[in-house]
C-alpha cells in the first residue's frame, strides 16, 4: 500500500501570516504552482512586502504522479516536489492565503485584487501565475453528467468503471495514458480522436497496442453525452462527412488538454488566441506593473522547470518595477 | 510486514509531533476480520505506535454491539476519533485511509488534538447556526488527489458543530454504498441522503448545500 503523504501541508506554518486587506503590498502573486512559489522566494529574498494568493497549492504538479525531468531529481513524486517548493517558501514570513479564488484584477498605480469571497487586496505590482485547468468538451450533457459518468481524473475514477464500457476523448499523451489505465479494468475502451492519428509518444502508443479491448475512432468529435441516472450513450460525429454515430458507454473520460486560468483578466490585460496572457521576454504583460509567468502565459512549452524559471524572471522584473519604477 | 516503511514512519512521527492534546482512536472490526479489516487494524496499530499522544481501543462489531451503536457505526472497518476527554467529535473513517487519504487522516488527528488554523469569522458563524442533524458522507478513492481536502472540510465541519457528523467512505471497500449513491466520480459528497455535491468544494460550498436542508 502506498501513502502519498504531503509533508509540506503539515509543516509548522507559523512563518505564514494571513494577508492584510488594509496594507498596500509591494507585490502580490496569484497562483501557487511552480511559477508562483518560485516568484515568492525571489520577492522575499529581495526584501519586498509580498503576499501570495493560492487556490490549489502546487497546481498541476500536485496531481502529477511522477516527475523525471526537474533537474536535481532523477525521480520525484509531484506531491513531494510541491512539498519541497512550499518548504522553501516557508523560510520567509510571507502573506499567504490558500483556498482563495481571484474574481478580478484592476490595473493602475495600485492594483486591486478582488476575491470571490468578497475580500480586496492591494499591491503596487502583481504577478499572475494561475496556470491551466482541464479543458472541457463544451457539449450538451457534459456538465449534467459530471460525476455520473463524465470524468476528468483517471487515477481518481478508473476503479468505478471496472467491467464497464468507456470512451476516452483525446489521442495525446494524457488520453493514451487514461486509455491504458482504463483498459486494465474496463471491458472495452473506445478512444475518440479528433485527428487522423494519435499524437502521443511512441512508447505510450506501443503500450496501448498491447491491449485487445481498445478501439480507436479517428477524425471524430463528441457532440453530445446522453443518459438517464448516469451516462449510457456518447454521440460522435465524423468530421469530414458529418455523419453521426452513437457509442454505447457507461463513462467518458475527457483528456483534451488544458485551458489557461485567465478568465478573470479579460478586458484587463492582453490575451492571445489561446486565452494565454501575452508576455514579453521579461514577463511583462500589456499593463504596467502586471507581470505573468508559467503555463497561463504565452511562453512556449509548458514544463515545471520552465514555469519555475519564468517565475524567477517575473519576480525580478516585478522587483525592478517596484524598486526602480521600471 | 509493516505497512509503513522507515521513511514514512519518520514523516508521520514528525507530523504527529505537532499534536497538542491526546487523541483516542476507536477501531471497529469483528472476530473473523475481512481483508480490509485486518489491513486497517494493522494501520491503526502502527499509527498508534508512532505517538505517545495516541491511544487505540478496538471494539468488535458483534460482541460490543451497544458501544458500537453508541458511535453510530454501521459498517466495518471503521475508525472513530475521540478527543482527550473521550468525546466523540463526529469524525469517522470507513475503510483504510491509505494513498492520498493519509493526509486527511493526519489532518483530522491534528485538529481533534487541538492543533488547527482558525476558520474565518463569517464561516464560523454560518457553521454555528446549523441546528439540524447533518450527516455528511464523502466517498473517495485512494488514488484521488482532490479527495483529502473534501474529507478534511467535512471533518472540520463536524469538529465545529456537534450537530454534524462526517464520514470518509472508501468507495471500493463499500461497493454496495457506492452503487446505492451512484458514485462514479470522486470526491462525491452525500448530505443527509437527500443532497449531494460532486468534486472539490470550499467550505462555503458545503455550507451552501447544508443550508438548503
Amino acid at each position: 500500500m502506498d501513502f502519498n503523504l504531503s509533508l509540506g501541508a503539515f509543516n509548522d506554518t507559523k512563518q505564514f501570516v494571513s494577508m492584510d486587506p488594509s496594507v498596500v503590498y509591494d507585490i502580490i502573486i496569484l497562483g501557487g504552482g511552480p511559477a508562483g512559489l518560485t516568484a515568492a522566494v525571489y520577492c522575499m529574498r529581495k526584501g519586498l512586502k509580498t503576499g501570495i494568493i493560492i487556490r490549489d497549492l502546487g497546481g498541476q504538479v500536485a496531481e502529477t504522479a511522477g516527475v523525471e525531468n526537474y533537474m536535481g531529481y532523477r525521480y520525484i513524486s509531484g506531491v513531494e516536489l510541491v512539498d519541497k517548493f512550499q518548504g522553501q517558501v516557508q523560510e520567509f514570513s510571507i502573506g499567504f492565503e490558500t483556498g482563495a479564488t481571484v474574481q478580478s484584477l484592476e490595473g493602475g498605480p495600485v492594483k486591486k485584487i478582488h476575491l470571490e469571497d468578497g475580500r480586496l487586496f492591494q499591491a503596487k505590482a502583481v504577478i499572475v501565475t494561475t496556470g491551466k485547468s482541464w479543458r472541457r468538451l463544451g457539449v450538451p450533457g457534459e456538465k449534467e453528467f459530471t460525476g455520473r459518468g463524465v470524468a476528468y481524473c483517471t487515477t481518481c475514477d478508473a476503479p468505478f468503471f471496472a467491467g464497464k464500457k468507456v470512451v476516452v476523448v483525446g489521442g495525446g499523451n494524457s488520453g493514451i495514458e487514461a486509455a491504458i489505465d482504463l483498459a486494465r479494468v474496463a471491458t472495452h475502451v473506445t478512444i475518440v480522436q479528433f485527428l487522423d492519428t494519435l499524437t502521443g509518444d511512441k512508447i505510450l502508443i506501443e503500450r496501448l497496442n498491447e491491449f485487445s479491448n481498445v478501439d480507436i475512432i479517428y477524425e471524430h468529435e463528441v457532440t453530445e453525452i446522453k443518459g438517464d441516472a448516469s451516462v449510457n450513450t456518447v454521440v460522435v460525429r465524423k468530421r469530414k462527412s458529418g455523419a453521426g454515430k452513437d457509442i454505447n458507454a457507461d463513462g467518458i473520460f475527457v483528456e483534451i488538454g488544458l485551458i489557461p486560468n485567465s478568465g478573470f483578466l479579460k478586458g484587463t490585460v492582453e490575451l492571445n488566441e489561446a486565452g494565454e496572457i501575452s508576455i514579453d521576454c521579461a514577463c511583462r504583460t500589456s499593463v504596467p506593473g502586471i507581470f505573468a509567468a508559467g503555463d497561463v502565459t504565452s511562453v512556449p512549452f509548458k514544463q515545471i522547470i520552465i514555469a519555475a524559471g519564468e517565475g524567477a524572471k517575473a519576480a525580478l522584473s516585478a522587483c525592478d518595477y517596484v524598486l526602480k519604477g521600471e | 510486514m509493516a505497512l509503513f516503511d522507515q521513511k514514512i514512519q519518520d514523516q508521520l512521527k514528525q507530523v504527529l509531533g505537532q499534536m497538542k492534546e491526546r487523541v483516542n482512536l476507536v477501531f471497529v472490526t469483528q472476530e473473523f476480520e475481512c481483508g480490509s479489516c485486518s489491513d486497517t487494524r494493522q494501520f491503526v496499530e502502527e499509527i498508534t505506535g508512532l505517538s505517545d499522544k495516541l491511544s487505540l481501543t478496538v471494539y468488535d462489531f458483534q460482541k460490543d454491539g451497544d458501544k458500537v451503536k453508541s458511535y453510530g457505526v454501521d459498517k466495518i472497518p471503521a475508525i472513530v476519533l475521540l478527543d482527550a476527554d473521550n468525546k466523540d467529535r463526529g469524525i469517522r473513517f470507513y475503510g483504510l485511509p491509505g494513498g492520498y487519504e493519509i493526509n486527511s487522516f493526519m489532518q483530522s488527528i491534528l485538529e481533534v488534538s487541538g492543533h488547527g488554523e482558525e476558520l474565518p469569522v463569517g464561516i464560523k458563524d454560518r457553521i454555528g447556526k446549523i441546528k439540524k442533524d447533518i450527516h455528511i458522507q464523502v466517498f473517495v478513492s485512494l488514488g484521488c488527489p482532490y479527495c483529502p481536502n473534501a474529507v478534511s472540510t467535512a471533518h472540520r465541519l463536524a469538529l465545529e458543530n456537534d450537530k454534524i457528523t462526517a464520514d470518509m467512505v472508501e468507495a471500493s471497500t463499500f461497493p454496495h454504498l457506492a452503487n446505492k449513491y451512484n458514485v462514479s466520480g470522486v470526491p462525491k459528497i452525500i448530505i443527509n441522503e437527500t443532497h449531494e455535491l460532486t468534486g472539490a468544494h470550499p467550505v462555503a460550498g458545503f455550507l451552501d448545500e447544508i443550508e438548503k436542508i
